[in-house]
Formats: C-alpha cells, sequence, structure tokens
C-alpha cells in the first residue's frame, strides 16, 4: 500500500513537472501560434541553471554556489526567459518557420554545450547534489515526497492560474488576435512583433520553471536530460489535449505520461530480452505515430479551444484544477 | 588547416546535394520539413540492401573500382536508393503532408514532419540495428598528399565531390536548357503565378518531392560511402541542411548549393578552434549570424 501511494507521488510528480512545461507550450503554441522545436532546450536551461546556482559545489567545477532554492529557481526561470529573448528577438519578426528551426538548432546546441563544457556542467557524467527543498523536515522519504509534490502542485497552480488570467484578459485576445490575422491585428494598433516576443519569453520562463523544479527532486541532471525526445512527448501531451485550452494541456500531459510509462513497462515486461535494446525505438515510433495521427484525424485534440463569441459578458474562470 | 578545409569541402557539397530539394520544398509549400533528412538515411539504407541484392543476383557486378571502394553493384544501388527516396518522399506527401495541407496551416506539417522523422528513424533502427556499418567490408586506404602538413585524402573522397558537382551541374542544366526546368523554377518563384500560366501545380510538387528525394539518397549514399552507415545520419544532417537553407536564402537553389559548402567548411574549419564535441552546434551560429546580418540569407528576397 505504502509502495503504490509512494509511486503515484512519483508519477503525479512528474506528471506535474511535464505539465506545467505544456502550459508553456501551449502560450507558445496555442494561443500565440508560435512554433518551439526545442522546448527541451528551455527545461534544460532552467534545470542546469538552479543546478549550478542552487546545487553543491563539486570540485573542478564551476558553479555548485548553494544559493537557497527559492533564489535558484528564480534563477533558472531567468536564464531561460533569457535564452528564449536571445532566440525570439533574432526570429521571430521572420518567416514562422524560422523559429521552428532556431529553436530546433538552440536545443541542438545547448546538448553539445552540456556534454562538452565540463568545467561548468560536468560533461556527460552531469552534476549531482542539490539541497533539496524540505529536505530538512523529515527523513521519511514518502513524506518527503508528499511535500515535493505538494510543490510542484502549488506551482503547477500558480502557472495555470496566471495564465488563465492572461489568456482571458484583452492581452491574451490580442495574442490570439495575431495567432489568426497578423494583419488585422496590426491594423488594430497591436505590434505583433513585441507581443510574439513577449509571449515567446514567458512561455520559455514556464518550461525553464519545470526544469527548475525537475532538478530540485532529482538533485542530478546531465545531458541525458536534454534529449530530444522530452520536445516531442511535451507536443504530443499538447496535441493530444487540445492546443489553446489549458484544461486539454493538463489532460494530456496525464495521459501521454500514463501512456508512456505504461508502455515502457509493458515493454520491458513482455518484450524479449533481444528487443529490450530498442524498446525505446518502440516508444518513438508511438509518440510520432500519436502526434501526426492525431493531426491527421482529430487536430483539434481530445478538449478543443472554446473561443467566447459573447464580448459584453465576462467570460466564466474555470476553477483551478491544480 | 590544410586538412580541415579538405574535409570541409567534401561535407559541404553533401549538406548542397541535400539542402537543394529541402529549400525548394520550403518555399513551394512553405513549411520547414523535419522529414526531409530521413531521405538521406532512407537513400543510404535503401543503397545498403540493393547492393547486397545485386550482388548476389551478379556477383560479376561487385568488383571494385579501383582504387574505389565503391563497387558496380553499390553504383548501381545508389540510382535505384535515389528512385526509392524520391517515391519515399512522394508517398510522405501524399499520406501525411498533403492531407493536412489541405486542412490546416503550415506549422502544423511542421509539427508532423517532426512526428514522421521520430517514425523513419526509429523503423530504421529496428530494421537496421543501431550499430554502425559499412558498404564495404575493405580498408579505404588514404594517400597522403603531404606530409608537412599532413594532409591525407582518399579516393572515395574525391569520387564522392566530382560526382555530387555532376549532380549538381545536371540539376542545373535541367533547370536552365529545359521547358520542364523553367516550369521548376516558375513555381518556386511565385506558385499561384505559373498555374494561372498553365503549369501544372501539384505535378511540379511531385517532381520537386522526386528530385529532392533523388539527391538527398545520393547525399546519404556518398556520406555513408566516406564515413560509415548508421539510423542518425538523419538528425546528424538535419540542422546543417537547415543551415545551408537559410545561408542561401529559402528558395534559392543555387543560395542553397553555396550555403552547404559555407556550412561544411565553416563546421570543417571550426575544428581548429573548438573540440570536435562542438562540431553539432556550428551550423546554429551560422543560422543566428545569418539572421543577424542578413536575414533574408545570401541569395534571398527580403519579404515584406
Amino acid at each position: 500500500m505504502l509502495g503504490l501511494i509512494s509511486y503515484l507521488a512519483f508519477f503525479a510528480t512528474m506528471a506535474g513537472i511535464l505539465a506545467i512545461v505544456v502550459l508553456g507550450l501551449n502560450l507558445h503554441w496555442g494561443y500565440t501560434g508560435l512554433f518551439n522545436g526545442g522546448v527541451v532546450a528551455f527545461f534544460g536551461m532552467g534545470a542546469y541553471g538552479a543546478m549550478i546556482l542552487g546545487g553543491r559545489p563539486e570540485e573542478g567545477l564551476l558553479g555548485g554556489f548553494g544559493l537557497p532554492f527559492p533564489l535558484a529557481f528564480a534563477g533558472g526561470v531567468l536564464l531561460a526567459a533569457a535564452l528564449a529573448w536571445l532566440v525570439g528577438i533574432l526570429t521571430l519578426r521572420l518567416r514562422h518557420d524560422y523559429l521552428a528551426i532556431a529553436t530546433f538548432g538552440v536545443a541542438v546546441a545547448l546538448e553539445s554545450v552540456a556534454r562538452n563544457a565540463e568545467w561548468l556542467t560536468g560533461g556527460a557524467r552531469g552534476r549531482r547534489g542539490f539541497p533539496r527543498p524540505f529536505e530538512g523536515w523529515t527523513d521519511d522519504p514518502l513524506l518527503w515526497g508528499l511535500m515535493f509534490l505538494g510543490l510542484v502542485a502549488l506551482v503547477l497552480a500558480l502557472v495555470w492560474w496566471g495564465l488563465e488570467r492572461l489568456v482571458n484578459s484583452p492581452y491574451g485576445r490580442a495574442l490570439r488576435a495575431i495567432r489568426e490575422d497578423e494583419t488585422a491585428a496590426r491594423a488594430l494598433g497591436k505590434n505583433p512583433a513585441r507581443l510574439r516576443l513577449q509571449a515567446f519569453v514567458i512561455g520559455s520562463a514556464i518550461m525553464g520553471a519545470g526544469g527548475a523544479l525537475y532538478v530540485a527532486w532529482t538533485a542530478f541532471i546531465s545531458p541525458q536530460d536534454l534529449a530530444p525526445v522530452l520536445t516531442f512527448q511535451v507536443w504530443a501531451m499538447l496535441i493530444v489535449g487540445g492546443a489553446g485550452n489549458n484544461r486539454g494541456a493538463l489532460l494530456g500531459a496525464g495521459l501521454i505520461w500514463a501512456a508512456w510509462t505504461a508502455s515502457g513497462f509493458a515493454l520491458s515486461r513482455f518484450a524479449p530480452t533481444d528487443w529490450q535494446l530498442y524498446a525505446g525505438s518502440i516508444q518513438y515510433i508511438l509518440i510520432g505515430a500519436v502526434i501526426v495521427g492525431m493531426l491527421l484525424w482529430r487536430p483539434q485534440g481530445l478538449l478543443p479551444e472554446r473561443i467566447s463569441t459573447r464580448l459584453s459578458t465576462p467570460q466564466p474562470r474555470p476553477n483551478s484544477g491544480g | 588547416m590544410i586538412q580541415h578545409l579538405i574535409d570541409g569541402v567534401l561535407t559541404g557539397a553533401i549538406i548542397s546535394l541535400g539542402a537543394i530539394g529541402l529549400t525548394m520544398v520550403m518555399h513551394i509549400l512553405r513549411f520547414a520539413n523535419f522529414a526531409y533528412a530521413e531521405l538521406l538515411a532512407i537513400g543510404a539504407y535503401a543503397a545498403l540492401v540493393f547492393d547486397a541484392l545485386f550482388a548476389a543476383l551478379v556477383p560479376a557486378l561487385a568488383v571494385k573500382f579501383a582504387p574505389l571502394t565503391l563497387t558496380g553493384t553499390l553504383a548501381l544501388a545508389t540510382l535505384v536508393a535515389m528512385g526509392v527516396a524520391g517515391l519515399s518522399a512522394l508517398v510522405l506527401d501524399r499520406l501525411v503532408f498533403r492531407r493536412i495541407r489541405d486542412r490546416a496551416g503550415p506549422l502544423s506539417m511542421v509539427f508532423a514532419s517532426f512526428g514522421v522523422a521520430l517514425i523513419i528513424r526509429n523503423l530504421i533502427v529496428l530494421a537496421f540495428g543501431l550499430h554502425p556499418q559499412l558498404y564495404s567490408p575493405d580498408i579505404a586506404f588514404a594517400v597522403v598528399l603531404s606530409f608537412d602538413p599532413l594532409v591525407l585524402i582518399k579516393p572515395d573522397q574525391v569520387f564522392v565531390l566530382v560526382a555530387a558537382l555532376a549532380l549538381m551541374l545536371g540539376f542545373h542544366l535541367v533547370l536552365t536548357r529545359t521547358t520542364f526546368g523553367f516550369a521548376l523554377r516558375a513555381v518556386a518563384e511565385n506558385p499561384s503565378l505559373a498555374q494561372v500560366n498553365g503549369v501544372n501545380l501539384s505535378a511540379m510538387i511531385a517532381a520537386v518531392w522526386l528530385i529532392g528525394g533523388a539527391l538527398a539518397a545520393a547525399a546519404g549514399v556518398f556520406y555513408a560511402l566516406t564515413n560509415q552507415l548508421n539510423p542518425m545520419i538523419g538528425h546528424v544532417f538535419l540542422l546543417p541542411v537547415f543551415a545551408a537553407t537559410i545561408v542561401g536564402g529559402i528558395g534559392s537553389v543555387y543560395g542553397a548549393v553555396a550555403g552547404g559548402f559555407i556550412v561544411g567548411i565553416a563546421s570543417g574549419l571550426s575544428l581548429m578552434v573548438l573540440p570536435s564535441g562542438y562540431t553539432p552546434a556550428m551550423p546554429f551560429l551560422i543560422i543566428l549570424a545569418v539572421l543577424l546580418i542578413r536575414p533574408q540569407g545570401l541569395f534571398g528576397e527580403a519579404e515584406s
């Protein structure tokens, strides 16, 4: 029984962290129509940033300043935002797919830095040792896990609340207007390049928050965590759930993460031994098929975007689904 | 220095071949196709299969053209692989991209292309395994061109460079000397205007997929011939071919060729100052530099 609770807490924590990242992507793709091909780069920037600022010092490595968790967390978020600003300012004025290529490129570049800049990232070994929040409060790993799950749920709820307020405000309508018809939005006096850049930076900062939480949870980060598969998982979550609908994003995060862990478990349990090496490939094919299949047969996702046509009455606020 | 330059030129020729089709597709269909580089992998592995098949059917052909490791069967298999990759590109368009194109925006196709790339790459892993392979078990000996500085070059590399340039020249002649080439250029420049003037747009799109796929397959075989085959070819070449199209200007075939050489040579020369682990990041730095200085690329037109 305790094992089950402990596993569920573990599962929910990871799903919650991923849900935060999916909400960030929803601001990019769902509400503003920005294509982010390097979700993992902003997640990774938050993770490595928090680790370098808040981690324990390691011999021969720069950083590990041991800053208190809130500061390390904020630092990771800011670094992810800074990276997004740099990529965005160069690409958002241009053709839409330049952002796709540049964000994909930044993920490749960041992974190669993580692998090679040993003095900062620890290279392929990664960095370990992070004074985790609530660590001194309890010796019971289960209790600690539940506390951390509470922290993740709190951040998720805050992100949810902030995004719902943002997208249901005039600002959110301006973002959707740019997504639908840039020229019309411009005619109404909106500045598409600036609004896009802001939405891109905010969404990426949210992804960075997910990364910073991840590193606080595992107290370990390595280039493995920067593998492109995270980007595809997060996309699948958003596309399955329904882009442009934050509830859909949460639903997708839960469903896809459950499907991913279940398929991994089934493959490790039932696949023949000589196929184990290829279990990862089978999972990648599944995730690719989910993305392509949804786009072909249900592009609006399970919970499609709902746009209120009544402008005179205030929008109904959904309750927080943290 | 000279060695890095030579290696860079060779890689550049392969990137150029891979980028020609991509730049046309990106311009005509207006979407960044992240599954495109998988055509290199499809071509390289198709050549592996047909090479073995032809060698079993007609052993007399499996003779090396000394001093190359290229055999008669591999040469034939390469031509078949070009057809296979061209048809794969066409089939993928019919199965996935065209259906999404009819219903949703170009960025949905970008999403789908990532999904398609994941599926293709991992199907190749399942079919051929993760381990690297070679077309020929024989060791290709390098010829020492000079000892100080040490410059080594393999006969296969010279062949690949010549063959790549010949393919590009052939495509240039098609573009400038034939009615088909004119129609292709018209479509690339202004699809709607070309259609008004009686060019069959969907036939031209099919032709672009076929040609692009064939050139990408040649690039894949050339890479595998001078290096090795592995399922990650598509992943490795994805960013370089995109960088080449952006450097050259999206839609410009000659820009893509120039861009390919620029990316290849810059990546080669970067080895003099940066450890080789950073090579995958080079195309990204080149993209950033181009976007900063000349966002429309060398031969591209500025967008309004």
